[in-house]
């Protein structure tokens, strides 16, 4: 796809749940070729919003398109084209790694030849070729995630859905899973991702949107969001006793921003060494000092006063 | 290593679009679980008929010496029990695994995301429900056939009727394991319909000697409209009741089992 025309355009979008509603009229473009994030703490409405781009969950207002094309209408022609890889593994664990990658590709019309020869491509993608012949019942988590994006990928999608794809998995297995989705991002693929890690957004995402609530709270990328949203260091105390509150009072003056958590102040500020001496100065003896640069985690407690992860 | 498998991938740019038989794929996923379990199946499939040929025929029949309607007891009692086989099948067939598609594996997710309808997901796992009955089914015709428990080569029309009977009741079968919101209903379908059915729809004696209120409950169930048309197969005689009459009330099953199964699903699927 060459067009400027986005591959998903949602306006407006929402869903509800009897009387809650779980999307709340968001506006989305997503270019091809962008991996784009979906940034926000369990229940902000990501998985809904996938659920519906991925033409699984009729939208219960608002106007999308994918590809072109109505969801509701051209529901099995649009999944036909999109790669999924869902929250919760939806592997078939009696079958092998290898018949559940053939399977599955039948059923996007796929000849049985071609499909064992993309499986065996695709297993040595997610390095699992070793595996192949094994039941998928004793892999270990991170084996199943990526056995699970080997399956979003076997009709060759235009659009793949990654419903935090490493959460639960241990950091070397997350590690192994960014690297691939990284060189899919390579060979222009369009990524499409929810996630509660900052980590994971500010490595994958070119563009994001922060949810809460149901709602978007803020958009851009990375760099532009942390660049708006917050300052370019920050300076991380933790003081001994009951609660930080007293000594965060103290520190009104000396940066931007004060945020209180219950364990560490966060002090927001353009030159992180400087504000330490400055805390030093008015006698004030943390027994933890950190300085690091702002991220998006940073953005998120900014925008909606709450840490992403409870 | 990866890298150029994915090249390999990109030069081979077909778009796959929906599968043309999306049913049909569904299906072969099925068999190819199959493939794994089908042996254990297998030796029940001929060790069921038998024993019972064995148990009913020189043990039981041994004490029914008229025998009944003018044939030997196991002679007439063998139609009536290839039915019941394909009732056990039919119903084991869509009560677990649809449960667990949509609970554990949940598989019929994954085929959802994929350009698969909820009609299509259905149709396949009923098409392979259809699958373990006629060949339970067609194991049993031959153990029997070849024990000389069949009196007529009709026996053949069992076939079909089992597969009706089959669909008849797998398919409100899913509806209901679709909805269940444990396991143990699905235990419970076996205590309270499968038993009772199995023992009062007329596989083992005529529904005739049952008093008038009970004979009425065995009629409303599919499975004596299948036992009554199985027996004329195997025996080679006019059923009690009209054939096309028992065709319709089973079809009847299939079709109303049919929409409320798809309306399970797609509550579950499409949310």
């Amino acid at each position: 796809m060459t067009t400027a025309q986005p591959l998903i355009q949602a306006r407006g979008l929402v869903k509800r749940f009897g009387g809650f509603t779980a999307v709340d009229a968001i506006d989305v473009a997503v270019r091809a070729g962008e991996a784009f994030g979906f940034l926000g703490p369990n229940g902000a409405g990501k998985s809904s919003t996938m659920r519906m781009i991925g033409c699984v969950s009729p939208p219960s207002g608002g106007e999308l398109r994918i590809l072109g094309m109505d969801p509701v209408r051209d529901g099995p022609a649009i999944r036909a084209r999109l790669g999924v890889c869902p929250q919760l593994d939806t592997l078939d664990p009696e079958l092998t790694v290898r018949e559940n990658l053939i399977t599955y590709a039948r059923y996007f019309g796929i000849a049985r030849r071609v499909a064992r020869l993309r499986a065996a491509e695709l297993l040595d993608f997610v390095q699992l070729s070793e595996r192949a012949d094994s039941k998928v019942e004793p892999l270990s988590g991170g084996m199943k995630r990526r056995l699970t994006i080997a399956r979003a990928l076997v009709n060759e999608p235009e659009i793949v859905l990654l419903d935090e794809p490493t959460t639960g998995l241990d950091p070397q297995a997350r590690h192994l899973v960014w690297e691939r989705l990284f060189q899919l991002k390579q060979q222009g693929v369009t990524l499409v991702l929810t996630t509660h890690y900052m980590d994971e957004a500010e490595q994958l995402c070119d563009r994001l949107v922060v949810m809460d609530g149901g709602r978007i709270v803020a958009e851009g990328s990375p760099r532009v969001l942390i660049e708006q949203h917050s300052t370019r260091e920050v300076v991380e105390l933790r003081f001994a006793g009951e609660s930080q509150e007293p000594f965060a009072s103290k520190l009104d003056q000396l940066g931007e921003r004060v945020e209180v958590l219950p364990d560490r102040v966060l002090l927001y500020v353009p030159d992180g060494d400087a504000a330490v001496a400055e805390v030093t100065a008015l006698g004030l003896h943390p027994i933890n000092v950190l300085v690091r640069r702002s991220g998006l985690e940073d953005v998120f407690l900014h925008l909606t006063g709450r840490t992403l992860i409870d | 290593m990866g890298s150029e498998g994915m090249t390999q991938l990109a030069a081979k740019r077909a778009r796959p679009g929906p599968a043309r038989a999306p049913a049909l794929a569904v299906l072969q996923y099925h068999l190819v679980g199959y493939r794994r379990t089908w042996r254990g199946g297998v030796l029940s499939s001929f060790l069921l008929p038998t024993l019972t040929v064995l148990g009913f025929g020189v043990g039981v029949g041994a004490f029914i010496d008229q025998g009944v309607d003018g044939v030997s007891y196991l002679e007439w009692i063998v139609g009536g029990l290839l039915a019941s086989t394909a009732l056990q099948v039919a119903i084991a067939e869509s009560t677990w695994p649809v449960y667990s598609s949509l609970q554990w594996t949940k598989v019929y997710f994954a085929q959802y995301a994929a350009p698969l309808r909820v009609t299509d997901i259905m149709a396949g796992q009923l098409a392979f429900v259809l699958f373990r009955v006629l060949t339970s089914a067609a194991a049993f015709l031959l153990v029997t056939g070849v024990l000389g428990a069949l009196r007529s080569p009709w026996a053949v029309l069992a076939l079909p009727v089992a597969a009706l009977l089959g669909l008849a009741v797998a398919a409100p079968t899913f509806a209901y394991a679709a909805t269940a919101s444990s396991d143990s209903w699905l235990a419970l379908l076996f205590r309270f319909a499968v038993i009772p059915m199995t023992l009062f729809a007329g596989v083992f004696f005529p529904v005739e000697s049952l008093p008038v209120g009970l004979r009425w409950l065995a009629y409303v169930t599919p499975l004596w409209h299948a036992v009554d048309l199985s027996r004329a197969a195997t025996l080679g005689a006019a059923p009690v009741w009209s054939v096309t009459g028992h065709l319709l009330y089973l079809a009847a099953w299939a079709a109303g089992g049919w929409l409320l199964a798809h309306r399970a699903l797609r509550r579950r699927l499409v949310v």
